[in-house]
């Protein structure tokens, strides 16, 4: 098969010459966000740091690191680097009080940010004659705008499902002949199971690729999401605050993704010390924004734990690839699709009359997470009616679905009936077994 | 007049149950009735004992939650329809049944019927006003 490229020019560009084109911009990067950003010029500061002092990319470690905590700090608008006027969007992570991540764009920020999810529809095989079936949430979530409007770019036939109601993404894809799909894995494999009940078999499908990402997934559920659609299964990762999906993405030989490193330089880092690891070397993943302008973060601390390779690909393309991650540095999950951090549960629990004594676990079965959370009573809350137990069950499990979108099953317990080590509790069960 | 049930909350697994029932009868308590009211992950157990402060003290001691609760007890006749009978009493009156059990002795020819409603008095007066016979702790203990 012909390889086809969005930029052809950047995506194949020699190595050095990719290097000259981060080190310019960072330099211009650097001092937009110190003579902007208040918040990260005192970061600079502290460590002594100038704007002079980064002459290329060979000097972006001696930058300050930046956090989600730095995020939640800066809320809204302290990390904005552009008058609000010469905004046009903003996008924001699942609905998570405390930790909710507003980022900002400009026209031009949204422009490379499409022009990635375009490099990456194009990766996947997708051209102007292809039906793109975009079936990621659409609204504050990235995925959906994002997916959209590389779509458009490629000058595909787009159709704006956005998630859910599968009854009617099976009918649009059989109807109009979809041949790409982009989506969360397990909506995937959740669509590739009703067409199966459904009678469909692979070779009645118009699918040919599928764009997968927002969470993680394995390779056997690549090969099983291919297998019951007839397609080729991509990956794409990103993240609101660096801009959304499209900041790597997976070409033909599916050994990895390809950082858009014209755009997002990605170093690995030891997560304990902060210092900057070796190509091939397993570490956190920082982003630096090269050249957006309304919310440019520079080395952002993603805490997923990853591994870049250099090594030529088969596809032409020479942007450096970063492996599948490999787990988290801090608790966050991802169930289905949406970030859950064990303390928002926490949050909730207590502002609903609980102790905080509970533990979450998750697993997949038919490739769909499962998410239960169990709650042990207080004394006072228990009563002899099992009516009333179920309502409360009922109640906190609403509560929990308001604070984080998703849907978990609570059961509440005995006092001290969750297993504690060493005093500890267990906070969190993932027996997805996702890394 | 209402008498005194245990309500003891706890996880449905394995070997829950024979634990309660021997903390129970290492402390010498003796059980009148037990019904249980269980989901796939939790168990409610509701017990009428001969001595309700030594259970809930051995129950409490081993930890499990546990709260006593005053129910309604009412006698009636061991023959078919008599059960019917008093809780058409029941219905008659707008008294709504949360639960019910009920349990036999092996003296006398009636049985015993535990009611949890939300108003005691209520169900227990228009019981009487209807001719049943209400229970009480005495009679409990004399079982």
């Amino acid at each position: 098969m012909k390889e086809n490229y969005y930029q052809k020019e950047i995506e194949t560009m020699p190595v050095e010459e990719i290097k000259k084109l981060q080190s310019e911009k960072l330099v211009k990067q650097v001092k937009h966000v110190y003579e902007n950003v208040e918040y990260y010029r005192n970061l600079m500061d502290e460590k002594g740091v100038k704007p002079e002092d980064i002459k290329g990319i060979e000097d972006l470690h001696k930058l300050p690191f930046l956090t989600k905590a730095d995020l939640r700090d800066a809320y809204p608008y302290g990390l904005l680097a552009k008058p609000l006027e010469d905004c046009v969007r903003i996008q924001s992570t699942s609905g998570t009080t405390g930790r909710r991540v507003v980022a900002f764009y400009t026209q031009k920020d949204i422009d490379l940010w499409e022009d990635c999810c375009a490099r990456a529809i194009m990766a996947a095989g997708g051209t102007n004659k292809d039906v793109c079936q975009v079936a990621y949430g659409y609204g504050l979530f990235t995925g959906g705008p994002g997916l959209n409007g590389g779509s458009h770019r490629v000058g595909c036939l787009t159709l704006p499902m956005s998630s859910g109601n599968t009854e009617r993404q099976i009918q649009f894809m059989m109807d109009l002949n979809t041949s790409i799909i982009c989506c969360t894995p397990s909506y995937a494999a959740y669509i590739g199971e009703s067409l199966k009940e459904q009678g469909y078999k692979p070779e009645d499908i118009p699918l040919k690729a599928g764009i997968f990402g927002a969470e993680a997934w394995t390779e056997e559920m690549r090969k099983s999401i291919e297998a019951t659609l007839g397609i080729k299964a991509y990956d794409i990762y990103g993240l609101t605050e660096t801009s959304g999906p499209g900041v790597t993405f997976e070409c033909s030989e599916q050994t990895g993704m390809h950082i858009n490193e014209d755009h997002f330089y990605a170093e690995i880092i030891d997560p304990d010390t902060g210092e900057v690891l070796p190509e091939g070397s397993k570490g956190e993943l920082v982003f630096t924004s090269l050249d957006k302008e309304a919310f440019p973060l520079l080395r952002y601390r993603t805490r997923d734990i990853c591994v870049l390779s250099r090594k030529k690909c088969s596809c032409g393309r020479t942007l450096i690839k970063m492996a599948k991650p490999m787990g988290r540095t801090d608790d966050m999950l991802i169930i289905r699709g949406v970030n859950v951090f064990p303390s928002q549960i926490e949050t909730v629990l207590i502002k609903e009359g609980y102790q905080p004594n509970y533990q979450i676990i998750v697993d997949r079965k038919n490739n769909t997470d499962t998410f239960d959370v169990n709650v042990e009573m207080a004394p006072e809350q228990f009563t002899d009616k099992l009516s009333e137990v179920l309502a409360m069950e009922k109640a906190l499990a609403n509560a929990i679905k308001i604070m984080l979108g998703i849907n978990p099953a609570v059961h509440l317990l005995p006092p001290k009936s969750i297993a504690r080590s060493e005093g500890k509790a267990v906070r969190v069960i993932d027996n997805r077994k996702l890394y | 007049m209402a008498i005194k049930q245990l309500a003891v909350f706890v996880q449905n697994k394995k070997g829950t149950l024979v634990s309660v029932t021997d903390t129970l009868a290492k402390n010498n308590v003796n059980l009148r009735a037990l019904s249980i009211a269980e989901t796939a992950d939790l168990g409610i157990l509701r017990l009428i004992v001969n001595d309700n402060d030594t259970a809930v003290k051995a129950l409490s001691a081993e930890g499990y939650l546990i709260k006593t609760i005053d129910v309604v007890g009412v006698k009636i006749g061991d023959a078919p329809g008599k059960l019917t009978e008093a809780l058409a009493v029941l219905d008659k009156a707008d008294i709504n049944v949360e639960y019910l059990y009920a349990f036999m002795t092996r003296t006398e020819k009636h049985a015993y019927v535990v009611l949890r409603v939300e108003d005691n008095n209520a169900a227990e007066k228009v019981l009487e006003d209807a001719g049943f016979h209400i229970i009480t702790e005495a009679d409990v203990d004399k079982l």
